[in-house]
């Protein structure tokens, strides 16, 4: 059995009261009044000298291209207001991107778990009590984003422009797909998606258990049979669930092969993650049967769905640059003209790095390399959601200060003390899987 | 110089693993094991050193990398400009999303066909070369192991003989 240690403890209390103190300090900070925003923006001109000035020069973020068409005071009033509600949204973007990045971990270590179940894997057995300690934070983690979504619905902020009925009523683009894209409908599949991702987990864990203390194999089959009709769940939801909680912050946008591209950034984050705990607990001298063999393994998958993110995020990028469709390549503009930094960084962060870190057999097998290509790629990640949620909910209003890292914290925080409590429940080690033997002898 | 050579045949892989490290215990020196395919960890048993051709690969990769830049940038940029997806920027950089899948495919193209090449040349198989395995079965349902003689040859035979080798053959040795 594992106890968290007190360090631990302690550590994640100090990281979830910082980040809620940031969080807090983020939405005081926030403007109420157009003047207020308008002086936010001028004394950090003041700082920084024509930087940000340069970036006011741009016209609004997509979707208002209209309204910089326009002219004299109607336009400032409008651009004032527009502003008002970038700087509004900013503690709101910044906590649902870390509420969203920290769930999407616990999600992707879901589906990874459960290709693993479904293909009967022999390597990682010994692995799924870790598995499944990571994926125990999808029940918070889902409820926090959910609750930021009935939020949203309720007009606390301007997260969804598609909620606010003033604006569909002047957009036919978004009257066309209100049929699917209307608040109700959203919540319902919101709660659809939650409840059979957290019923999935509740009840393959619990059969993981029974399995512990039964003499025959009936709740390993019938744990592969769930976790086979899961993959099918999960691959339509998480689709479905990328157009809802991502793309529609930017309604006029779409892309097809959108959910795939999320479910890379979380299938790796969340393969990363497992690596880390898995280093963290064998450094306690836990998981004595876990070999370098496994930690090899698990960085192949890091490297390699590295990649896969990459293809995907630069199939998507090179359409769209090629065909140069205005309503289309909007989308990129933006973040190539005020997202250079953190749009280009991150590909740096999620390819470059790991596939130059990790390309050699021997590194994946050293902890501390895989550790530190982990850090990166988390981070590189995080980058990700950021350049996915704020371009269209900020514009260029955005950067990484107190309210975006004070989230992360925070749920970093909550993340860490919620898994490494959940890893504390049962024993690492599973007793009667029937690969486990397997698992143990797993040498590469 | 031994002028004695031992050739052990074996009918399944893990007793030829078994042999292998009872044999290399014994310090012996493995001269060559004969195999009908590759026999996963036989080099690290055999004691092998390991292999350097990922640093080849990598290497051709980028190669293959640079012959796709220098060519892309030639034809489409300098020698018959090109207006790529209406944007005639004529500028390699700004065009270079159009060109990735070539890189790409010019990377993978090298490294894996070079590598392939230099394996076969490390191996010393080029065409019209007579085949080097003492015998045939090797190609199909037997393992063999060579050795050669230094010292006791009944003592290594015997040795062979209990870690469940299916027949020896004891040899003169003849330069290939």
């Amino acid at each position: 059995m594992y106890t968290v240690s007190n360090k631990l403890k302690i550590g994640s209390f100090i990281l979830m009261a910082v980040g809620l103190l940031g969080i807090a300090i983020g939405f005081i900070g926030a403007p109420g009044t157009v003047e207020e925003a308008k002086a936010i923006v001028a004394s950090h001109d003041d700082g920084h000298g024509g930087g940000h000035g340069a970036a006011d020069a741009h016209a609004p973020a997509a979707g208002h291209g209209d309204a910089a068409d326009a002219h004299g005071e109607a336009h400032d009033a409008s651009h004032d207001e527009h502003l008002l509600h970038q700087l509004q949204n900013k503690p709101w973007a910044a906590l649902y991107v870390g509420a969203f990045f920290f769930f999407m971990i616990s999600l992707g270590v879901l589906a990874f778990y459960a290709i693993q179940r479904a293909a009967q894997a022999g390597w990682s057995p010994l692995l799924f009590r870790v598995m499944e300690g990571i994926t125990s934070y999808l029940v918070p983690g889902g409820i926090i984003v959910f609750v930021i979504l009935v939020l949203s619905v309720m007009h606390m902020n301007h997260l969804f422009v598609w909620m606010d009925a003033d604006v569909v009523a002047h957009d036919e683009l978004i009257q066309g797909k209100v049929g699917y894209l209307n608040p109700t409908f959203f919540l319902i599949r919101a709660a659809i998606f939650l409840g059979g991702w957290i019923f999935y987990r509740e009840y393959s864990r619990k059969l993981s258990l029974r399995q512990d203390e039964s003499d025959d194999n009936s709740n390993f089959k019938l744990n592969f049979r769930w976790s086979a009709g899961f993959l099918v769940f999960y691959l339509v939801s998480e689709s479905m669930m990328s157009w809802d909680w991502i793309m529609s912050v930017d309604p006029h946008w779409f892309s097809t092969l959108f959910g795939w591209y999320v479910f890379a950034s979380m299938l790796v984050s969340g393969i990363t993650v497992i690596a880390m705990v898995t280093i963290y607990l064998k450094s306690k001298g836990l998981l004595p049967d876990v070999n370098n063999s496994h930690i090899h393994d698990l960085a192949k998958f890091m490297f390699g769905i590295s990649i896969f993110w990459t293809y995907l995020w630069f199939s998507q990028f090179m359409l769209i640059w090629y065909s140069n469709i205005p309503e289309e390549v909007t989308y990129y503009v933006t973040r190539i003209e005020d997202f250079r930094l953190p749009f280009f960084g991150m590909v740096a962060m999620n390819f470059l790095f790991p596939v130059l870190l990790l390309m050699n057999s021997d590194y994946k097998r050293i902890n501390w390399f895989v550790v530190l290509a982990g850090i990166v790629i988390l981070s590189g990640h995080y980058l990700d959601i950021f350049n996915m949620i704020m371009p269209a909910t900020v514009g260029d209003q955005w950067s990484i200060g107190i309210p975006e890292i004070g989230a992360v914290l925070f749920f970093a925080g909550l993340f860490i003390f919620w898994v490494f409590k959940a890893l504390a429940t049962v024993p690492l080690q599973p007793k009667r899987n029937p690969f486990i033997e397997e698992s143990r002898h797993f040498h590469y | 110089m031994a002028s004695k050579t031992i050739h052990a045949y074996y009918n399944d892989d893990d007793v030829l693993m078994h042999a292998v490290k009872k044999v290399k215990a014994a310090k012996h020196h493995i001269e060559e094991v004969y195999c009908p395919f590759p026999v996963h960890g036989l080099d690290k048993a055999m004691g092998l050193a390991p292999t350097r051709i990922a640093i080849t690969s990598f290497m051709y990769g980028c190669v293959g990398l640079t012959v796709a830049i220098t060519m892309m940038n030639f034809i489409m940029i300098e020698d018959w400009p090109q207006d790529i997806g209406g944007k005639p920027s004529f500028s390699f950089l700004e065009n270079m999303p159009a060109f990735v899948p070539i890189m790409f495919e010019l990377t993978v193209f090298f490294a894996a066909h070079l590598m392939v090449i230099t394996f076969y040349m490390r191996s010393r198989l080029w065409p019209f070369k007579k085949a080097e395995n003492p015998d045939v079965r090797t190609t199909d349902d037997h393992f063999l192991m060579e050795i050669d003689v230094h010292g006791d040859e009944k003592e290594l035979t015997e040795l062979l003989m209990d870690t469940g080798a299916v027949e020896i053959n004891v040899m003169e040795k003849n330069s290939h």
